[in-house]
Formats: structure tokens, sequence, C-alpha cells
């Protein structure tokens, strides 16, 4: 079978944020760090850029802004003209606890929405769990998994690799 | 902290002062006690969903379904009668359903405040206790939305709340407070269990994966097959919430982005419900709820009443599951304190109110403060008082805080003056308005006992079965606060906060 990924362990959380720093400066693209919670500065290390996820956060909000004004608009004013105490039968003052609450439930919706997606979960498999050293992640395994698809993956080159940075137990993962 | 200064920019004098004085240096207490590594935090909290069910979990769970009962007992004699079976008459015509709503409304307010405010106020004390205060939040509010949702009377056309099209051909009218409360409770709940889900998406996988590890591995010798087919449901009941995550860096990286900007979200959120729930009474002319203190005083006293749950939940749970290396006594201090300050504020309100009475110079506003104290509902302020005001004040003595029997004791306290505060809001107000002459008393019937006694069953029933099965703290985030996650190393001598 077609190799999946190598993967290697790391000691302690240093020695793995430290090692994800040299997989980044050897110019691999498709790789990842993988650990039980989320290491402190690791984007940085890895070289990723800033998440997108407040862009849907922003459309999110904007939308529930706009829904909500155009609600009150249409039932209050345009479908049913609704006279309380002589008042205009639209204004943005009245309703805006409305406008607001809608604002934030979509934007949270956006924020959950757009976790998944720039994170391109739900999604059923991945070959890495076919590993029983990678299970071990969600208990204190500190894990770098180099993919194969990865332009600079080679087998041999990239196996060394891993143990050069200070990887232990280094596995090939079948896809 | 009083040993950052750096030494090197004191003169001569001041450093020999320094040396002659030699200041203290302030240790912080750790956050995980005992040097626990990630292992043992990982199997603690797994193992609570893990192991059979303990016997004490069914005793409660059994008493939890019959407390409940008598909420389902409650509203079918209320449906199948109508809403005459309350004790509501003129003019007292909010009676226990709203006290009830906002008691429980401002209960679930602690846990939103513990999850996104001070996870926003970077307090890595938060982590051990955000998830079961997140619970406790969700189920708060699914037992304060019963209240409102039977006060309509013909719960059948409750859905008349939502701007829906119905058959009538009108919509809902914006500019009344209850339909603003409908979007900010239903906002609130929604956005809770949002940000709930996605904190436990991590700590699903961790279930997840330690159900596939023991499949694999066959470990069940002398286990039965209940044990084995326990696992097999937990590997498709889990996975099927963990949606895949896999602990990759690239999904911490926009979980983390998510679960901030949920935080930020959430925090003008829970600022904005209990205003909103205020305004239910504020934008009201009676005498006695009219005023504009309402909003924050209604937020501070929901923090309270929140953190009094917290208390009073997680002290048992702390012993019942032997807990004192995760929420340790710092953890417990800092929630007596945020009760302290919560109740000054609800002190320092209750005493402006009458100050603002007397400033205000309207002869009813002043009647109806003297007759809420003085009247003939003396002994609900006296208990609002003494247990809102008083208790908390206790919190400033460490012995107290260190004495968990009594601190859980005040909790309850805290819990019981919050509900005779809502009380005394509501009802003194209706009862004594303009006109002495549709003065009235209000008393509750039987149907409003069950209804209300009952959800502190519902509340139980939904507490035990997320203790059963969903992690109780999460996982990721306590051990994102232990020193062994901090990637720059960490010293002996270190704290074990967030660097």
């Amino acid at each position: 079978m077609a190799t999946h990924a190598i993967i290697a362990s790391f000691k302690d959380t240093p020695a793995f944020y430290h090692a994800a720093e040299k997989v980044r400066d050897a110019g691999y693209k498709k790789w990842d760090t993988y650990s039980s919670f989320p290491v402190h500065g690791m984007p940085a290390a890895q070289g990723q850029p800033r998440s997108k996820v407040p862009v849907f956060t922003f459309f999110g909000g904007i939308s529930g802004f706009i829904v909500g004004t155009l609600l009150v608009w249409y039932m209050n004013f345009f479908d049913y003209p609704l006279i309380v105490g002589g008042k205009p039968y639209f204004s943005p003052v009245f309703p805006f606890p409305v406008m607001y609450e809608l604002t934030i439930l979509l934007a949270a919706f956006g924020t959950l929405g757009g976790m998944f997606l720039t994170n391109f979960l739900p999604q059923h498999h991945n070959p890495l769990f076919e590993s029983e050293t990678f299970l071990e992640v969600s208990g204190d395994r500190l894990v770098i998994a180099i993919e194969s698809r990865d332009p600079k993956f080679d087998s041999e080159a990239t196996r060394q690799f891993l143990a050069e940075i200070g990887g232990t137990d280094i596995e090939e993962v079948s896809a | 902290m009083a040993t950052t200064s750096p030494e090197s920019s004191l003169d001569a004098p001041q450093a020999a002062l320094l040396a002659k004085v030699q200041p203290a240096e302030l240790v912080e207490q750790p956050l995980v006690t005992n040097n626990r590594d990630f292992n043992w935090v990982t199997d603690k909290i797994c193992r609570i969903v893990e192991t059979p069910t303990p016997i004490w979990w069914w005793i409660c769970m059994v008493v939890a379904l019959m407390t409940a009962a008598f909420t389902g007992m409650g509203l079918v004699w209320l449906v199948s009668t109508g809403v005459g079976v309350w004790g509501l008459a003129n003019p007292i015509n909010w009676g226990w359903a709203i006290v009830n709503f906002v008691f429980w409304i401002g209960i679930g307010h602690a846990g939103t405040l513990i999850s996104a405010v001070l996870c926003l106020l970077k307090q890595g004390w938060r982590t051990s206790i955000n998830r079961a205060a997140e619970a406790m939040t969700i189920f708060a509010v699914v037992c304060a939305g019963i209240f409102p949702l039977f006060h309509v009377g013909r719960v059948w056309f409750a859905w008349w709340l939502f701007p829906l099209p119905n058959a009538n051909l009108i919509w809902p009218q914006f500019r009344s407070p209850l339909e603003w409360d409908v979007f900010a409770v239903s906002t609130y709940g929604t956005v809770s269990v949002l940000f709930w889900y996605m904190g436990m998406i991590p700590d699903l996988s961790v279930l997840r994966d330690r159900a596939i590890q023991r499949l694999k591995t066959n470990a069940y010798d002398g286990m039965g097959a209940l044990a084995k087919g326990m696992d097999i449901f937990r590997k498709y009941l889990y996975a099927t919430f963990a949606m895949g995550w896999r602990n990759a860096g690239d999904h911490w990286r926009n979980y983390e982005m998510a679960y901030l900007i949920l935080a930020g979200l959430s925090t003008p959120l829970v600022l904005s419900v209990h205003t909103i729930v205020s305004f239910d009474f504020a934008a009201a002319q009676l005498p006695g709820w009219h005023t504009t203190i309402f909003p924050p005083y209604f937020v501070a006293g929901a923090i309270f009443s929140g953190f009094g749950m917290v208390l009073t939940l997680m002290l048992p749970l702390r012993a019942l599951y032997g807990l004192h290396d995760l929420i340790t006594q710092r953890h417990i201090d800092n929630m007596c304190k945020i009760c302290l300050g919560t109740g000054s504020i609800v002190g320092y309100a209750y005493i402006m109110e009458f100050f603002i009475a007397w400033y205000g110079a309207n002869p009813y506003e002043s009647y109806a403060f003297i007759n809420r104290a003085f009247g003939q509902y003396w002994w609900a302020y006296l208990m609002m008082f003494s247990c809102n005001v008083f208790t908390p004040q206790l919190f400033w003595f460490s012995a107290v805080r260190k004495n968990w029997a009594l601190v859980w004791i005040m909790s309850v306290f805290i819990n019981v003056g919050m509900w005779f505060e809502r009380f005394v809001i509501t009802v003194t107000s209706l009862a004594n308005d303009f006109l002495p002459s549709s003065w009235g008393y209000y008393s509750p019937t039987i149907v409003d006992i069950f209804t209300f006694f009952g959800t502190f069953g519902l509340f139980s029933v939904l507490f035990l079965l997320f203790l059963r099965f969903l992690p109780l703290m999460p996982i990721a985030e306590v051990k994102f606060v232990m020193p062994a996650a901090d990637p720059h190393g960490h010293h002996d001598d270190e704290k074990g906060g967030i660097h």
C-alpha cells in the first residue's frame, strides 16, 4: 500500500515546538503537528497564516443585522402597519434588541460553521487514525506527520530528517 | 507581579533597601496540583464517563426523576384547566412564573461568564470549571423557558411568539420588551449550546480515540460483553459528534480563533440577555420597576446567583469524583471572591434604590420602597437582604473559604436569596401600586409550587445525564494551563499559568 504519511513523536512540548519550526524551515508544505491541546505560538512555528474564521463571523453578523432590520420593517411597517402609541411604524431604535440578538446569533453560527469549513470537517476518515501510535495523541503523545503528497517528500530522506530533529517512534502510515 | 521589576534599573540606595527588606516572593498557586501529568488528567476526566455507573448516580437519578415529575403534574394540570390554577389574580398578574423564569435565567449567566468573560480576561482558573458551568447554563435556560412558555396560557399557540406566518395574518409587536425577551433568550440558549458543543469537540475526540484503542487492543479480560458493547456504542456516539477532529495544529489554529470569537460574542450577549429581562420590568411605569438601575443590577445579581449555583454543584462533584487536584482551593477562593464582589454590587443596588426613591421625590416610588421593606412582604425582603447582602460578606475571610461545607451552605443561601429578590421585585410592586382600592395579596397555589419544585428535578436529570455521557471538564484546556504545555520550557519555581 502507498504511504500516506510518516509520523514521528517528540518527548515534550519545547522539543515538539522547535521541531515544528525546523520542519517549516526545511520547506515542507503538506505536514501538520498533532497534540491533544493547543500549543501556544504553534501557528507561527508552523508558518501558518492567520485563521480565516473571522471572515465567516463577519458575514454571519452582517446578515443577522440585516435580517433583523428587514424582519421588523416588513412585519410592523410594510405588511401589517401596527399602530402602537401613535409612534412611527418603523424606526431603527425600538427594535434594536432584535437586530442586536440576531447579529450575535448568526455571527455565532458563522463562527462555528467557519471553524468546520476552514478545518475541512466533518471528515469521515483519515488514514492517520489507522496508526495506534497516532491514537495516543489523545493522551500525551506529540506527533508531527509529513504527508507523502508533499513535493519534498522522500521516504528515506524524510524519515532521516524527522530523526535528526529529535523524532522518535518514527512510523509509516499507509493510505 | 512584585517580582518583575528589573533590578538593574535600581540605583545603589534602592538596591540596598531592597536587599534589607527582602520582599516576599508572591507564589501563585498552580492550577493543577500534585504535579499531575497529561495522561493523569485525560484518564481522570475520561474515566468518569467510561467506568460503570456508580450507585449514587442511580439513586440521584431516581430522586431527580421523581422530583421532575412534579413539573409534569403542574403543567398537565395547568394545560388541562387553564392559567387560573396559578395564584395570579388582579392586581398581581405576574407571580411565580416570572420569578422562576428570571431566577433560572440568572443562574445560567455564571456559566457564560466563566466560559466567555473569564476567557477574554485570560483567567486560567476557569478551565476546570467552565464545561460544567456551561452545562448548567443550558439546563438552566431549559428550566427558565418552561415558565413563559406555559404562562401564555394556550401553549399550543406559543409559536406565535416567533415571527412566523399564521392564519391571523398578523405579526409580533416588536416594541414589546417581552418580544425582545423571546429573541434574547432563544439566542442565548442557542449560542450557549454552540459554544458548549464547540468546546467539547476535542474532548469528544479523546473519548472516541480511547474507545477505539480499547477495541483495537481488545482490553476486556473478564469484563463481559457489556463493556465491549458500550465501547462500540461510545466509538460511534463520540465519533459522530467529534466530526473527525484529529488534534492537528491546523485544526487548533482555527478552533482557537473560533473559540475566542465565540467568547467575544457571548460577552455582549450575556450582558444583553439579563438587561432585556430587566426591561420586562423597567419599561413598565410601575413604582419600584421603572428604574434605570435595573440592567446593571440584574446582571450583577445574575452572576452572583450563577456563581452560587456553580459552587452548589461543583463542591459535591469535586468530593464525589476526587477532583481535588483540578478544582483546587484557588478555584474555590476565586469563585467565593466573585460572589463577594457581585453580592456587594447587589447590596449596593438595594441601598441605592432607596436613595433614589427618596431623592426622586416621587411619593409613589418612596412608598413602593418603604412598603417593600416594611409592608406585607417584609419577610421576603428580610430573607432577600440577609441572604444576598450579609452571606457573601463572610467570604472576606480565608478561613470561611477553606471550610467547604460552610461555603456550600452559603452558596445555597445565595440561591434562596436571589429567588426572593425576584419575588420581592415582582410581587411587592404589583400588590401595592397607585390605587389602594385595587391592592391585593399574592399567594402561590399548589400548582405553582409543584411546577417550580419540579424544575430542580428536571435540572438535576439533565445534569446527571451530562455527568454520565460527556466530559465534565475541558481536557484540552486543562492541559493548556499546565506547565508542561509551555513550548518554551518551565522552571520549578514558576507558576502553572499561561505565558
